[in-house]
Protein backbone atom coordinates (compact mmCIF):
# COMPACT_ATOMS: atom_id res chain seq x y z
CA UNK A 1 0.00 0.00 0.00
CA UNK A 2 3.01 2.29 0.91
CA UNK A 3 4.82 1.59 -1.73
CA UNK A 4 2.08 2.07 -4.03
CA UNK A 5 1.59 5.24 -2.47
CA UNK A 6 5.20 6.27 -3.29
CA UNK A 7 5.28 5.21 -6.78
CA UNK A 8 1.43 7.29 -7.63
CA UNK A 9 3.42 10.16 -6.07
CA UNK A 10 6.18 9.99 -8.55
CA UNK A 11 4.20 9.23 -11.33
CA UNK A 12 2.68 12.52 -10.21
CA UNK A 13 5.37 14.75 -9.62
CA UNK A 14 6.82 12.95 -13.29
CA UNK A 15 4.00 14.32 -14.61
CA UNK A 16 4.43 17.68 -13.14
CA UNK A 17 7.83 17.70 -14.60
CA UNK A 18 7.35 17.78 -17.77
CA UNK A 19 5.11 21.07 -17.45
CA UNK A 20 9.13 22.30 -17.61
CA UNK A 21 9.20 21.80 -20.89
CA UNK A 22 6.70 23.64 -22.00
CA UNK A 23 9.13 26.66 -20.54
CA UNK A 24 11.95 25.27 -22.36
CA UNK A 25 9.95 25.40 -25.52
CA UNK A 26 8.81 28.76 -25.06
CA UNK A 27 12.49 30.05 -24.50
CA UNK A 28 13.70 27.84 -27.78
CA UNK A 29 11.01 29.75 -29.91
CA UNK A 30 11.57 33.34 -28.26
CA UNK A 31 15.03 32.31 -29.50
CA UNK A 32 14.40 31.15 -32.74
CA UNK A 33 11.56 33.76 -33.24
CA UNK A 34 14.24 37.13 -32.21
CA UNK A 35 16.71 35.58 -34.47
CA UNK A 36 14.09 35.21 -37.62
CA UNK A 37 13.04 38.96 -36.77
CA UNK A 38 16.62 40.21 -36.83
CA UNK A 39 17.53 38.36 -40.11
CA UNK A 40 14.41 39.64 -42.01
CA UNK A 41 15.63 43.34 -40.52
CA UNK A 42 19.10 42.92 -41.87
CA UNK A 43 19.41 39.63 -43.76
CA UNK A 44 23.05 40.45 -44.58
CA UNK A 45 24.06 39.84 -40.89
CA UNK A 46 22.27 36.77 -40.85
CA UNK A 47 25.06 34.54 -41.31
CA UNK A 48 27.64 35.52 -39.01
CA UNK A 49 24.77 35.28 -36.10
CA UNK A 50 23.54 31.38 -36.62
CA UNK A 51 26.37 30.28 -34.27
CA UNK A 52 24.54 32.52 -31.61
CA UNK A 53 21.51 31.23 -32.57
CA UNK A 54 21.82 27.40 -31.80
CA UNK A 55 24.06 28.76 -28.32
CA UNK A 56 21.13 30.40 -27.16
CA UNK A 57 18.74 27.05 -27.98
CA UNK A 58 21.24 24.85 -27.20
CA UNK A 59 21.02 26.65 -23.62
CA UNK A 60 16.95 27.49 -23.17
CA UNK A 61 16.53 23.59 -24.19
CA UNK A 62 18.70 22.57 -21.38
CA UNK A 63 16.31 23.31 -18.94
CA UNK A 64 13.95 21.45 -20.61
CA UNK A 65 15.93 18.06 -21.08
CA UNK A 66 16.82 19.00 -16.86
CA UNK A 67 12.69 18.80 -16.72
CA UNK A 68 12.60 15.73 -18.66
CA UNK A 69 15.77 14.17 -16.86
CA UNK A 70 14.02 14.99 -13.13
CA UNK A 71 10.97 13.33 -14.70
CA UNK A 72 12.56 10.13 -16.13
CA UNK A 73 14.34 9.89 -12.77
CA UNK A 74 11.09 9.72 -10.89
CA UNK A 75 9.67 7.07 -13.39
CA UNK A 76 12.47 4.71 -12.90
CA UNK A 77 15.16 5.76 -10.27
CA UNK A 78 13.02 6.52 -6.97
CA UNK B 1 16.20 -9.22 -23.48
CA UNK B 2 13.76 -9.02 -20.61
CA UNK B 3 16.07 -10.22 -17.82
CA UNK B 4 14.51 -9.71 -14.42
CA UNK B 5 17.69 -8.59 -13.29
CA UNK B 6 18.20 -5.96 -14.99
CA UNK B 7 14.14 -4.82 -14.75
CA UNK B 8 15.29 -3.96 -11.46
CA UNK B 9 17.41 -1.15 -12.96
CA UNK B 10 14.94 1.33 -13.73
CA UNK B 11 17.30 3.69 -15.55
CA UNK B 12 20.56 2.27 -17.16
CA UNK B 13 22.01 5.19 -17.07
CA UNK B 14 22.48 4.99 -13.68
CA UNK B 15 23.57 1.83 -13.14
CA UNK B 16 26.89 2.48 -11.73
CA UNK B 17 27.96 -0.90 -11.63
CA UNK B 18 28.31 -0.08 -15.76
CA UNK B 19 30.23 2.83 -15.63
CA UNK B 20 34.01 1.58 -15.33
CA UNK B 21 33.29 -0.09 -18.35
CA UNK B 22 31.85 2.79 -20.40
CA UNK B 23 34.33 5.16 -19.50
CA UNK B 24 37.34 3.14 -20.22
CA UNK B 25 35.75 1.98 -23.60
CA UNK B 26 35.33 5.85 -24.40
CA UNK B 27 38.66 6.77 -23.73
CA UNK B 28 40.03 3.72 -26.01
CA UNK B 29 37.73 5.16 -28.14
CA UNK B 30 38.81 8.73 -28.26
CA UNK B 31 42.48 8.35 -28.28
CA UNK B 32 42.19 6.00 -31.24
CA UNK B 33 40.31 8.60 -33.15
CA UNK B 34 42.35 11.55 -32.15
CA UNK B 35 45.21 9.66 -33.25
CA UNK B 36 43.65 8.44 -36.59
CA UNK B 37 42.47 12.22 -37.21
CA UNK B 38 45.47 14.39 -36.25
CA UNK B 39 48.11 11.79 -37.70
CA UNK B 40 46.57 10.71 -41.12
CA UNK B 41 43.19 12.20 -41.56
CA UNK B 42 43.43 15.86 -40.98
CA UNK B 43 47.14 16.16 -42.52
CA UNK B 44 45.70 15.00 -45.95
CA UNK B 45 42.79 16.88 -46.25
CA UNK B 46 44.71 19.83 -45.00
CA UNK B 47 46.69 19.13 -48.13
CA UNK B 48 44.13 18.53 -50.59
CA UNK B 49 42.54 21.48 -49.53
CA UNK B 50 45.52 23.58 -49.65
CA UNK B 51 46.44 22.36 -53.31
CA UNK B 52 43.41 23.08 -54.45
CA UNK B 53 43.52 26.45 -53.74
CA UNK B 54 47.40 26.91 -54.76
CA UNK B 55 45.56 25.28 -58.06
CA UNK B 56 42.77 27.58 -57.89
CA UNK B 57 44.67 30.82 -57.83
CA UNK B 58 47.55 29.32 -60.78
CA UNK B 59 44.24 29.08 -62.77
CA UNK B 60 43.08 32.07 -62.47
CA UNK B 61 46.54 33.63 -62.79
CA UNK B 62 47.02 31.83 -66.19
CA UNK B 63 43.03 33.08 -67.28
CA UNK B 64 44.06 36.42 -66.42
CA UNK B 65 47.21 36.41 -68.44
CA UNK B 66 44.76 34.44 -71.53
CA UNK B 67 42.71 37.71 -71.02
CA UNK B 68 45.46 39.90 -71.30
CA UNK B 69 46.86 38.54 -74.14
CA UNK B 70 43.42 38.42 -76.35
CA UNK B 71 43.32 42.27 -75.31
CA UNK B 72 46.49 42.75 -76.30
CA UNK B 73 45.32 41.31 -80.02
CA UNK B 74 42.21 43.11 -80.16
CA UNK B 75 44.10 46.28 -79.90
CA UNK B 76 46.81 45.32 -82.31
CA UNK B 77 43.82 44.23 -84.49
CA UNK B 78 42.05 47.47 -84.39
CA UNK B 79 44.95 49.11 -84.54
CA UNK B 80 45.90 47.26 -88.25
CA UNK B 81 42.46 48.35 -89.20
CA UNK B 82 42.57 51.74 -88.53
CA UNK B 83 46.04 51.69 -90.35
CA UNK B 84 44.20 50.00 -93.36
CA UNK B 85 41.48 52.30 -93.45
CA UNK B 86 43.90 55.23 -93.19
CA UNK B 87 45.87 53.98 -96.09
CA UNK B 88 42.80 53.27 -97.95
CA UNK B 89 41.47 56.67 -97.55
CA UNK B 90 44.84 58.14 -98.77
CA UNK B 91 45.16 56.29 -101.94
CA UNK B 92 41.26 56.98 -102.89
CA UNK B 93 42.17 61.14 -101.78
CA UNK B 94 45.46 61.11 -104.34
CA UNK B 95 43.04 58.69 -106.83
CA UNK B 96 40.26 61.70 -107.07
CA UNK B 97 43.16 64.35 -107.14
CA UNK B 98 44.88 62.90 -110.28
CA UNK B 99 41.27 62.40 -111.60
CA UNK B 100 40.28 66.12 -111.04
CA UNK B 101 43.34 67.72 -112.06
CA UNK B 102 43.35 65.25 -115.39
CA UNK B 103 39.33 66.40 -115.69
CA UNK B 104 40.41 69.79 -114.90
CA UNK B 105 42.86 69.96 -117.78
CA UNK B 106 40.79 68.42 -120.15
CA UNK B 107 38.15 70.78 -119.68
CA UNK B 108 40.40 73.56 -120.11
CA UNK B 109 41.71 72.69 -123.43
CA UNK B 110 37.83 71.47 -124.26
CA UNK B 111 37.34 75.11 -122.90
CA UNK B 112 39.82 76.69 -124.90
CA UNK B 113 39.12 75.03 -128.35
CA UNK B 114 35.63 75.75 -128.15
CA UNK B 115 36.52 79.69 -127.23
CA UNK B 116 38.32 79.53 -130.36
CA UNK B 117 35.76 77.91 -132.60
CA UNK B 118 33.24 80.45 -130.71
CA UNK B 119 35.54 83.36 -132.20
CA UNK B 120 35.93 81.86 -135.20
CA UNK B 121 32.62 81.49 -135.95
CA UNK B 122 31.74 84.91 -134.68
CA UNK B 123 33.80 86.69 -137.13
CA UNK B 124 32.44 84.63 -139.74
CA UNK B 125 28.76 85.57 -138.66
CA UNK B 126 30.37 89.39 -138.76
CA UNK B 127 31.51 88.81 -141.46
CA UNK B 128 27.85 87.52 -143.28
CA UNK B 129 26.57 89.88 -141.70
CA UNK B 130 28.77 93.23 -142.61
CA UNK B 131 27.94 91.91 -146.62
CA UNK B 132 24.58 90.86 -145.64
CA UNK B 133 23.91 94.78 -144.32
CA UNK B 134 25.52 96.29 -147.39
CA UNK B 135 23.20 94.37 -149.62
CA UNK B 136 20.68 95.11 -147.57
CA UNK B 137 21.45 99.12 -148.46
CA UNK B 138 21.94 98.70 -151.87
CA UNK B 139 18.68 96.99 -152.61
CA UNK B 140 17.00 99.54 -150.16
CA UNK B 141 18.11 101.68 -152.51
CA UNK B 142 17.71 100.48 -155.74
CA UNK B 143 13.86 99.32 -154.34
CA UNK B 144 13.44 103.33 -153.35
CA UNK B 145 14.53 104.56 -156.71
CA UNK B 146 12.22 101.97 -158.11
CA UNK B 147 9.56 103.21 -155.98
CA UNK B 148 9.99 106.97 -156.72
CA UNK B 149 10.01 106.20 -160.12
CA UNK B 150 6.88 104.51 -160.11
CA UNK B 151 5.33 107.45 -158.41
CA UNK B 152 7.60 109.59 -161.11
CA UNK B 153 9.44 111.47 -158.51
CA UNK B 154 12.53 112.57 -159.68
CA UNK B 155 15.13 112.53 -156.62
CA UNK B 156 18.00 112.54 -157.71
CA UNK B 157 20.45 109.54 -156.53
CA UNK B 158 22.52 111.32 -153.68
CA UNK B 159 19.16 112.19 -151.69
CA UNK B 160 17.84 108.62 -151.93
CA UNK B 161 20.95 106.84 -150.68
CA UNK B 162 20.60 109.62 -147.58
CA UNK B 163 17.29 108.97 -147.15
CA UNK B 164 17.33 105.40 -147.49
CA UNK B 165 20.79 105.33 -144.96
CA UNK B 166 19.10 107.18 -142.21
CA UNK B 167 16.34 104.97 -142.33
CA UNK B 168 17.97 101.41 -141.91
CA UNK B 169 20.11 103.58 -139.29
CA UNK B 170 16.84 104.36 -137.62
CA UNK B 171 16.05 100.76 -138.56
CA UNK B 172 19.31 99.42 -137.02
CA UNK B 173 18.74 101.43 -133.85
CA UNK B 174 15.55 99.88 -133.21
CA UNK C 1 5.34 -0.37 -16.17
CA UNK C 2 1.82 -1.62 -17.06
CA UNK C 3 1.60 -5.01 -14.72
CA UNK C 4 -0.92 -6.48 -17.98
CA UNK C 5 -1.18 -6.39 -21.77
CA UNK C 6 1.86 -5.26 -23.63
CA UNK C 7 5.10 -4.00 -21.48
CA UNK C 8 6.40 -1.24 -23.04
CA UNK C 9 9.85 -0.88 -21.58
CA UNK C 10 11.79 2.45 -23.05
CA UNK C 11 14.75 1.75 -21.33
CA UNK C 12 15.95 -1.46 -22.35
CA UNK C 13 17.44 -0.05 -25.74
CA UNK C 14 20.04 1.53 -23.00
CA UNK C 15 21.26 -1.34 -21.09
CA UNK C 16 24.61 -2.04 -21.18
CA UNK C 17 25.30 -6.10 -21.96
CA UNK C 18 28.15 -7.63 -22.46
CA UNK C 19 28.91 -8.98 -26.23
CA UNK C 20 29.96 -12.69 -25.42
CA UNK C 21 27.06 -13.63 -22.60
CA UNK C 22 27.68 -13.29 -19.13
CA UNK C 23 26.18 -10.80 -16.61
CA UNK C 24 29.14 -9.58 -14.85
CA UNK C 25 30.10 -5.95 -16.52
CA UNK C 26 33.86 -5.00 -15.29
CA UNK C 27 35.88 -1.76 -16.35
CA UNK C 28 37.62 -4.25 -19.30
CA UNK C 29 34.43 -6.73 -20.62
CA UNK C 30 33.68 -6.23 -24.28
CA UNK C 31 29.88 -4.80 -24.31
CA UNK C 32 27.68 -3.37 -26.68
CA UNK C 33 29.39 0.10 -25.76
CA UNK C 34 32.49 -1.40 -27.16
CA UNK C 35 30.87 -2.38 -30.57
CA UNK C 36 28.98 0.91 -31.16
CA UNK C 37 32.55 3.15 -30.11
CA UNK C 38 33.98 1.12 -32.13
CA UNK C 39 32.00 1.46 -35.15
CA UNK C 40 32.02 4.98 -34.48
CA UNK C 41 35.44 5.30 -34.78
CA UNK C 42 35.17 2.94 -37.81
CA UNK C 43 32.91 5.38 -39.39
CA UNK C 44 34.80 8.48 -38.96
CA UNK C 45 38.04 6.63 -40.16
CA UNK C 46 35.54 5.41 -42.96
CA UNK C 47 34.19 9.52 -43.42
CA UNK C 48 37.93 11.46 -42.95
CA UNK C 49 40.76 8.71 -44.25
CA UNK C 50 38.69 6.24 -47.00
CA UNK C 51 36.23 8.67 -48.26
CA UNK C 52 39.14 11.29 -49.38
CA UNK C 53 41.88 8.44 -50.12
CA UNK C 54 42.12 9.88 -53.89
CA UNK C 55 43.12 13.12 -52.85
CA UNK C 56 41.72 14.64 -56.13
CA UNK C 57 41.75 18.57 -56.84
CA UNK C 58 37.87 17.81 -57.90
CA UNK C 59 36.49 15.75 -54.96
CA UNK C 60 34.72 12.62 -54.99
CA UNK C 61 30.95 12.92 -53.25
CA UNK C 62 33.01 11.09 -49.92
CA UNK C 63 35.86 13.46 -50.48
CA UNK C 64 33.55 16.82 -50.33
CA UNK C 65 31.81 15.64 -47.55
CA UNK C 66 34.64 15.18 -45.81
CA UNK C 67 36.29 18.37 -46.79
CA UNK C 68 32.47 20.12 -46.04
CA UNK C 69 32.57 18.55 -42.31
CA UNK C 70 36.82 19.75 -41.78
CA UNK C 71 36.04 23.36 -43.30
CA UNK C 72 33.08 23.34 -41.10
CA UNK C 73 34.54 22.61 -37.63
CA UNK C 74 37.76 24.66 -38.74
CA UNK C 75 35.97 27.95 -39.59
CA UNK C 76 33.97 26.78 -36.55
CA UNK C 77 37.25 27.40 -34.19
CA UNK C 78 38.54 30.28 -35.94
CA UNK C 79 35.29 32.21 -35.30
CA UNK C 80 34.17 31.21 -31.85
CA UNK C 81 37.00 30.59 -30.16
CA UNK C 82 39.89 32.34 -32.40
CA UNK C 83 42.51 32.26 -34.38
CA UNK C 84 45.40 31.27 -31.71
CA UNK C 85 42.57 28.32 -31.11
CA UNK C 86 43.63 26.24 -34.22
CA UNK C 87 45.75 24.27 -32.21
CA UNK C 88 42.99 22.83 -30.44
CA UNK C 89 41.50 21.95 -33.77
CA UNK C 90 42.14 18.58 -33.94
CA UNK C 91 40.87 17.56 -30.49
CA UNK C 92 37.38 19.83 -31.38
CA UNK C 93 37.35 17.63 -34.58
CA UNK C 94 37.66 14.47 -32.73
CA UNK C 95 34.73 15.40 -30.12
CA UNK C 96 32.50 16.29 -33.10
CA UNK C 97 32.77 13.78 -35.20
CA UNK C 98 32.43 11.40 -31.98
CA UNK C 99 29.55 12.87 -31.08
CA UNK C 100 27.86 12.97 -33.96
CA UNK C 101 28.20 9.29 -35.77
CA UNK C 102 27.38 8.03 -32.14
CA UNK C 103 24.04 10.51 -32.43
CA UNK C 104 23.80 8.95 -36.07
CA UNK C 105 24.83 5.42 -35.11
CA UNK C 106 22.33 5.24 -32.54
CA UNK C 107 19.25 5.94 -34.89
CA UNK C 108 19.57 2.44 -36.80
CA UNK C 109 17.58 0.40 -35.26
CA UNK C 110 18.63 -1.86 -32.64
CA UNK C 111 21.24 0.04 -32.24
CA UNK C 112 23.03 1.21 -28.77
CA UNK C 113 23.52 4.79 -28.37
CA UNK C 114 26.32 5.41 -26.48
CA UNK C 115 25.82 9.36 -26.54
CA UNK C 116 23.05 8.69 -24.42
CA UNK C 117 24.81 7.56 -21.85
CA UNK C 118 25.71 10.25 -18.86
CA UNK C 119 28.83 8.33 -18.18
CA UNK C 120 30.09 8.69 -21.66
CA UNK C 121 28.92 12.82 -22.15
CA UNK C 122 29.70 13.38 -18.55
CA UNK C 123 33.69 12.13 -19.16
CA UNK C 124 33.14 13.96 -22.34
CA UNK C 125 32.77 17.26 -20.74
CA UNK C 126 34.64 16.67 -18.00
CA UNK C 127 37.34 16.60 -20.02
CA UNK C 128 36.70 19.79 -22.03
CA UNK C 129 35.80 21.54 -18.84
CA UNK C 130 38.65 20.44 -16.99
CA UNK C 131 41.53 20.53 -19.54
CA UNK C 132 40.14 24.19 -20.55
CA UNK C 133 39.96 25.51 -16.95
CA UNK C 134 43.93 23.97 -16.52
CA UNK C 135 44.55 25.36 -19.68
CA UNK C 136 43.03 28.80 -18.71
CA UNK C 137 45.10 28.80 -16.17
CA UNK C 138 48.54 27.65 -17.56
CA UNK C 139 48.37 30.38 -20.00
CA UNK C 140 46.90 33.59 -17.63
CA UNK C 141 47.79 32.54 -14.21
CA UNK C 142 45.45 34.24 -11.60
CA UNK C 143 44.14 36.74 -14.62
CA UNK C 144 42.35 33.89 -15.50
CA UNK C 145 40.13 34.21 -12.28
CA UNK C 146 38.81 38.01 -13.60
CA UNK C 147 36.33 35.87 -15.76
CA UNK C 148 34.53 35.91 -12.67
CA UNK C 149 35.09 39.06 -11.63
CA UNK C 150 33.19 41.83 -14.05
CA UNK C 151 34.78 44.91 -14.40
CA UNK C 152 32.13 46.80 -16.08
CA UNK C 153 29.76 46.47 -12.99
CA UNK C 154 29.12 48.73 -10.55
CA UNK C 155 31.60 47.72 -6.82
CA UNK C 156 28.62 46.58 -4.95
CA UNK C 157 27.22 44.51 -7.64
CA UNK C 158 30.71 42.33 -8.16
CA UNK C 159 30.41 39.94 -5.36
CA UNK C 160 27.41 39.07 -5.99
CA UNK C 161 28.41 38.39 -10.29
CA UNK C 162 30.80 36.69 -9.35
CA UNK C 163 28.96 34.16 -6.99
CA UNK C 164 26.89 33.83 -10.34
CA UNK C 165 29.57 33.23 -12.60
CA UNK C 166 31.29 30.73 -10.15
CA UNK C 167 28.54 29.32 -9.91
CA UNK C 168 27.68 29.40 -13.45
CA UNK C 169 31.15 28.10 -14.32
CA UNK C 170 30.42 25.01 -12.55
CA UNK C 171 27.31 24.20 -13.71
CA UNK C 172 28.63 24.02 -17.49
CA UNK C 173 30.10 20.41 -17.53
CA UNK C 174 26.77 19.24 -15.68
CA UNK C 175 24.49 20.72 -18.58
CA UNK C 176 27.05 20.38 -21.28
CA UNK C 177 27.04 16.69 -20.88
CA UNK C 178 23.02 16.51 -19.55
CA UNK C 179 22.01 18.27 -22.63
CA UNK C 180 23.50 15.78 -24.49
CA UNK C 181 22.56 12.64 -22.90
CA UNK C 182 18.78 14.17 -22.14
CA UNK C 183 18.22 14.66 -26.01
CA UNK C 184 19.11 11.54 -27.09
CA UNK C 185 17.71 9.76 -24.25
CA UNK C 186 14.70 11.50 -24.76
CA UNK C 187 13.82 10.95 -27.98
CA UNK C 188 15.04 7.45 -28.66
CA UNK C 189 12.76 6.47 -25.50
CA UNK C 190 9.59 8.12 -27.16
CA UNK C 191 10.54 6.85 -30.48
CA UNK C 192 10.34 3.05 -28.08
CA UNK C 193 7.32 4.25 -26.50
CA UNK C 194 5.10 4.88 -29.91
CA UNK C 195 6.53 2.09 -31.62
CA UNK C 196 5.18 -0.03 -28.32
CA UNK C 197 1.42 1.84 -28.69
CA UNK C 198 1.50 0.55 -32.38
CA UNK C 199 1.58 -2.96 -31.00
CA UNK C 200 -1.21 -2.25 -28.69
CA UNK C 201 -3.26 -0.02 -30.87
CA UNK C 202 -3.95 -3.42 -33.60
CA UNK C 203 -5.95 -2.05 -37.06
CA UNK C 204 -5.22 1.62 -35.88
CA UNK C 205 -1.17 0.60 -36.07
CA UNK C 206 -0.10 2.96 -38.58
CA UNK C 207 -0.79 6.18 -36.54
CA UNK C 208 1.81 5.32 -34.38
CA UNK C 209 4.04 4.14 -37.09
CA UNK C 210 3.39 7.78 -39.08
CA UNK C 211 4.29 9.31 -35.30
CA UNK C 212 7.17 7.50 -35.37
CA UNK C 213 8.21 8.48 -38.70
CA UNK C 214 8.35 12.30 -38.51
CA UNK C 215 9.80 11.75 -34.54
CA UNK C 216 12.73 9.75 -36.82
CA UNK C 217 12.96 12.62 -38.63
CA UNK C 218 13.21 14.95 -36.03
CA UNK C 219 15.66 12.88 -33.76
CA UNK C 220 17.87 13.25 -37.12
CA UNK C 221 17.69 16.74 -36.73
CA UNK C 222 18.36 16.77 -33.14
CA UNK C 223 21.12 14.10 -33.72
CA UNK C 224 23.33 17.19 -35.83
CA UNK C 225 22.55 19.77 -33.75
CA UNK C 226 23.04 18.79 -30.65
CA UNK C 227 26.76 17.41 -32.38
CA UNK C 228 27.07 20.91 -33.29
CA UNK C 229 25.73 22.47 -30.22
CA UNK C 230 27.83 20.43 -28.08
CA UNK C 231 30.85 21.18 -30.12
CA UNK C 232 30.61 24.89 -30.27
CA UNK C 233 30.33 25.34 -26.48
CA UNK C 234 33.27 23.40 -26.29
CA UNK C 235 34.71 26.32 -28.85
CA UNK C 236 33.29 28.94 -26.17
CA UNK C 237 34.23 27.29 -23.42
CA UNK C 238 38.33 27.68 -25.23
CA UNK C 239 37.73 31.08 -26.20
CA UNK C 240 36.93 31.33 -22.04
CA UNK C 241 40.50 29.92 -21.21
CA UNK C 242 42.35 31.94 -24.23
CA UNK C 243 41.12 35.34 -24.12
CA UNK C 244 39.55 35.38 -20.18
CA UNK C 245 38.52 39.06 -20.30
CA UNK C 246 35.35 40.20 -20.76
Amino acid sequence: MEGELVQMGAYIGAGLACLGMGGAGIGVGHVAGNYLAGALRNPSAAPGQTAFLFIGIAFAEALGIFSFLVALLLMFAV
Amino acid sequence: MADPAQDAVGMPQLDFSTFPNQIFWLLVAMVALYLILSRVALPQIAAVLADRRGTITADIAAAEEAKQKAVAAEEAYHKALAEARAEAGRIVDQARAEMQRELDAQLARAEAEIAAQAAESEARIREIRTSAMGMVSEIARDTAKEVLGVFDVKADAKTVTAAVDAQLKREDAA
Amino acid sequence: MAENGIVIKPMDQFIVKPLFGGDVVSWYTPTNVTLWMALTVLAATALMVYGSRGRAVIPTRAQSVAELTYSFIYKMVQDVAGRDAVRFFPYIMTVFLFVLLANLLGLIPFAFTTTSHIAVTAVLALTVFISVTALGFILHGTKFLKLFWVDSAPLALRPVLALIEVISYFVRPVSHSIRLAGAMMAGHAVAKVFAGFAAALGAAFFLPILAVTALYALELLVAVIQAYVFTILTCVYLKDALHPAH
